[in-house]
């Protein structure tokens, strides 16, 4: 049976839902369905490698029983009844300890997205048409060894219903460009990149050309650069890269799914302890329009917020489910969000990024003797106490000035250390669509992360 | 499901197109966690996915479908793509016959999940009896999948897999240090023992009781195992890749049969093992499995192919097209196997005067992967000093090169372990590797 091609569908959706959440033996349980279309474009080199489309739907049954989950996700909606009755015999089996799930009344809404270009009324032709150009500029440029383009458009429509009444339809459209151009010269292979991404905007990948001839030109210049020498440097960040840290170092940190269990981690995570200085304020926001991270209702149907997460170098709040709330004595910060139907909900950032500071770029430079200016993003993960994260472009600062191009950089850190190390925040803020964050199995999901400019005291950078 | 069986849709495709393949795969998992030492969720998984890739006017066209969409609406999404798809320069194999590997135990499916949480229990019960305030996340898994391959050349490949699998993962927080320890074991069939996991997890936790910390400069390093799959495994699988190698952004092109190696070191790709977990009898394009050497005595023998790949290198198919959700099949790996040594990590240990001992790294696929950089944080990794393991060492980076540190080797291990079901590797120590410390 399709899950929702018809509105006639829908509506006989919706019925057996609330048949089915009528009739169970447990404290509370959730139904979740999905249905999602994309597109995908992928280019190595001068070959166009992938063109395709896929179409996909299911759902799942998350219950809980005593304060233990059961779960099942499945792929056709006909034993919906038996599909309830398995998640509420796992949960059962499970025996945790139990939990209070603090009232929430239950929620009826429709949300749909409108983007000034919708990427899924675009024609595969005029995609390709675009693609093509950009892998043509990366292609033609000197030292260009080859190309990679991956583009990837979805929308997804996401229906949610649970045992206290709620029934939420929410579009969840994303869309997702990475070009990487990738420079030889003999044995020498560098490669220089970039990525970006937009709630389904296809005006978000047009008339890039310009960047697109400068990752070419970068990773040319990479053949060349020198690698810089490994030990602690003071470091500024560009938005994007500080958009990575504040992701990386804090965000998952605050998530409080690392801390309700452990009793270490609530005393090191305890609210009013001091993290940073007065200067440093990170938020959580998933309440911004139109950033990837955004969204009106997380997957347990909690209406998203804005959330400190430190204030004035104090840490003043956390991320959470409903659960985590429920056992931490917190408000349900509407941040349990899933990758798609086969998996539950966990908790993640939405849109995390660092508050404007004053300090100009230039001052922040002028008062470096020996340091590196690190910029734009290649990666990054966390072991929550220790962060590495790595610049796609990176120069040394000598005597308060830029001097040569460095190979990519990969710095690390204690993250309790280096947030007391930022010693300068630039007014310069700007969100960074192009990441996507994985945990628990479950990536990439779609978010933002932002800063201005900022520079951290004493960074482990590796190198030769 | 409605009406997807491969034999319809592969009917139903050849009317409208010159030539086509099915690829279908239907799985049904249970996992099973455990968060800080609790059981907190049992889940089950069931899934169908179906693929269809098809040449129409000799282009590529490709879709792929779950739930309940119809077989109609497959074709139509391939054959648009088609449209604007690639030139296909292979044919889909015909009839073949593959090699026999044991990949399904029916036991695994018999496994109740009370006796999953049973198993869960006692490996944590283990280690904390070792270490009282070690919080455990551990995932005890089943799951067998079915796998469908039908083409319009007469080709047709069916296997049935099942999978067992222990993974676990402990936090020690004193103060603001923290002390993580992972590892994992699976199997496609029972019984997959926690007693190594166990061991391993226990000495893990031994050798960082103590901290130590190593100076900035080149140092001797041995990998663990699992440090092995940490720093090497990426950049390795994505030089041997045939793309990689086709569009030549691999050092290793043009490179076959030249010594770029120790003359000791060998690795290659092995799909046929019984029970691994990386087996099975033929690839995602229903191409045979087989063995097919990577490394031999330190000289490049061999790339990894799928057939529109091999096609456009004007080679053969070496069987590792590999699908990965909704796309393509690409040239990947199925299990690595590095060949083992005659030197035993003891002596390896003893014959340090100050180095490293590399567990875990985190970040290490952040480098500039196509020309063999690795590097990242020790998340696990411990000091030796004068011969023996003085303690773990924190805000440490190393850094190098796979071309440069396994060109020479010091020692290769002589015993070998499964890390994460697709590596099969002894230790490895190295000379050279350049290491980062914070200063104190």
């Amino acid at each position: 049976m399709p899950l929702f091609s018809s509105k006639a569908t829908i509506i006989a959706v919706r019925d057996q839902i609330s048949d089915v959440l009528k009739g169970h033996n447990a404290d509370y349980v959730e139904i979740r369905f999905e249905e999602s279309q994309a597109t995908h474009l992928a280019y190595r080199g001068e070959r166009l490698e992938e063109i395709g489309r896929t179409r996909n739907s299911g759902g799942n049954v998350r219950a809980l029983v005593k304060g233990s989950w059961g779960f099942v996700s499945f792929d056709c909606l006909e034993k919906l009844k038996d599909e309830v009755a398995l998640a509420v015999e796992e949960a059962r089996l499970a025996n945790g300890e139990e939990f209070k799930f603090l009232p929430a009344g239950p929620v009826l809404d429709t949300v749909r997205v409108v983007s000034p270009k919708d990427a899924a009324s675009v024609s595969l032709a005029t995609k390709k048409q675009l693609l093509d150009e950009y892998d043509d500029i990366i292609l033609s440029s000197p030292k260009i060894q080859s190309s990679n383009v991956t583009y990837r458009d979805i929308t997804r429509k996401v229906v949610f219903a649970n045992s206290e009444g709620s029934y939420i339809e929410q579009a969840k459209p994303d869309l997702t460009l990475r070009l990487a151009a990738i420079a030889r010269d003999n044995n020498e292979i560098q490669q220089a990149g970039f990525s970006l991404g937009s709630r389904g905007d296809f005006c978000a990948v047009e008339g890039l050309q310009k960047q697109v001839k400068g990752i070419a030109r970068r990773a040319a210049a990479l053949l060349t650069a020198p690698q810089a020498k490994g030990g602690e440097y003071t470091i500024i960040l560009d938005p994007i890269l500080a958009g990575v840290f504040a992701h990386e170092a804090f965000g998952h940190l605050s998530e409080a799914d690392f801390v309700y269990q452990n009793e270490q981690m609530r005393k090191i995570m305890v609210l009013g302890r001091r993290f940073g200085g007065k200067q440093l304020n990170i938020v959580d926001d998933a309440t911004i329009s139109n950033l990837r991270g955004s969204y009106k209702y997380d997957d347990e149907g909690t209406p998203s917020s804005k959330n400190y997460l430190i204030q004035e170098g104090v840490l003043v709040g956390r991320l959470h489910s409903r659960e985590t709330a429920g056992r931490m004595g917190e408000k349900a910060t509407g941040n349990a969000r899933a990758l798609s139907y086969l998996f539950p909900p966990i908790v993640r950032m939405s849109n995390t990024f660092i508050e404007s500071g004053h300090s100009s770029f230039e001052e922040m430079l002028g008062e470096i003797k020996e340091g590196i200016y690190v910029k734009d993003w290649y990666g990054g993960t966390t072991s929550l106490e220790m962060f590495t994260f790595s610049a796609g472009e990176a120069y040394m600062i000598r005597n308060g000035k830029l001097a040569e191009l460095l190979r990519p950089v990969v710095l690390s850190g204690n993250v309790f250390v280096t947030l007391k190390n930022i010693d300068a925040i630039g007014g310069d803020l700007r969100m960074n669509q192009g990441g996507g964050c994985g945990k628990g199995g479950q990536s990439p999901l779609p978010v933002s992360n932002g800063s201005p400019h900022i520079r951290i005291r004493r960074c482990v950078v590796g190198g030769r | 499901m409605e009406s997807l069986l491969p034999e319809e849709v592969l009917h139903s495709a050849k009317k409208v197109t010159d030539e086509a393949e099915v690829f279908q795969i239907s799985s049904r998992e249970t996992p099973i966690h455990f968060e800080a030492n609790r059981l907190k969720q049992i889940q089950t998984k069931e899934s169908t996915s179906i693929a269809l890739r098809i040449f129409r006017e000799g282009k590529i066209g490709f879709a792929q479908a779950s739930g309940g969409d119809g077989a109609a609406s497959l074709i139509d999404m391939a054959v648009e793509t088609a449209q604007l798809g690639s030139v296909a320069k292979f044919q889909f194999p015909s009839l073949m016959s593959y090699p026999e590997v044991s990949i399904f135990d029916p036991q695994v499916e018999k496994v109740t999940m009370e006796e999953m949480v049973k198993m869960g229990e006692e490996l944590i019960d283990e280690l904390t009896q070792h270490t009282s305030d070690i919080l455990c996340d551990v995932g005890v898994t089943k799951g067998t999948a079915s796998v469908h391959i039908l083409n319009s050349q007469g080709g047709a490949a069916s296997y049935n897999k099942s999978f067992f699998s222990f993974s676990l993962e402990g936090v020690l927080i004193r103060n603001e240090d923290m002390l993580f320890v992972a590892d994992s074991e699976g199997s496609c069939c029972l019984p997959v023992s926690v007693d190594r996991l166990a061991g391993d997890i226990i000495r893990q936790l031994e050798w960082a009781r103590e901290k130590a910390a190593v100076p900035t400069r080149l140092l001797p390093v041995v990998f663990t195992p699992s440090g092995v799959a940490s720093a090497f495994l990426s950049p390795l699988a994505l030089a041997f890749n045939g793309k990689t190698i086709l569009e030549g952004a691999s050092p290793l092109k043009g490179k076959l049969g030249k010594q770029l190696f120790d003359s000791n070191f060998s690795m290659w790709d092995d799909a046929t093992i019984n029970y691994s977990l990386g087996s099975c009898p033929c690839d995602d394009e229903g191409v045979g499995s087989r063995r097919l050497p990577l490394i031999s005595g330190g000289g490049i023998s061999n790339f990894l192919y799928d057939l529109q790949t091999a096609a456009l290198a004007g080679t053969q198919s070496t069987g590792h097209g590999r699908r990965v959700a909704g796309g393509f099949p690409k040239p990947g790996v199925s299990s690595l196997i590095i060949g083992e040594g005659d030197v035993s990590f003891e002596s390896m240990i003893a014959d340090i005067k100050e180095g490293l001992i590399v567990e875990q790294l985190i970040g290490a696929e952040q480098g500039n992967l196509l020309s063999g950089d690795f590097g990242g944080n020790v998340l696990l990794g411990y000091k030796v000093e004068n011969g023996k393991i003085v303690g773990r060492v924190k805000d440490t980076m190393i850094s190098g090169n796979v071309y440069r540190v396994l060109k020479e080797l010091l020692g290769i291990g002589d015993k070998r372990r499964w890390v994460e079901g697709i590596l099969y590797t002894p230790h490895l120590y190295c000379l050279g590797v350049s290491v980062a410390a914070k200063c104190r």
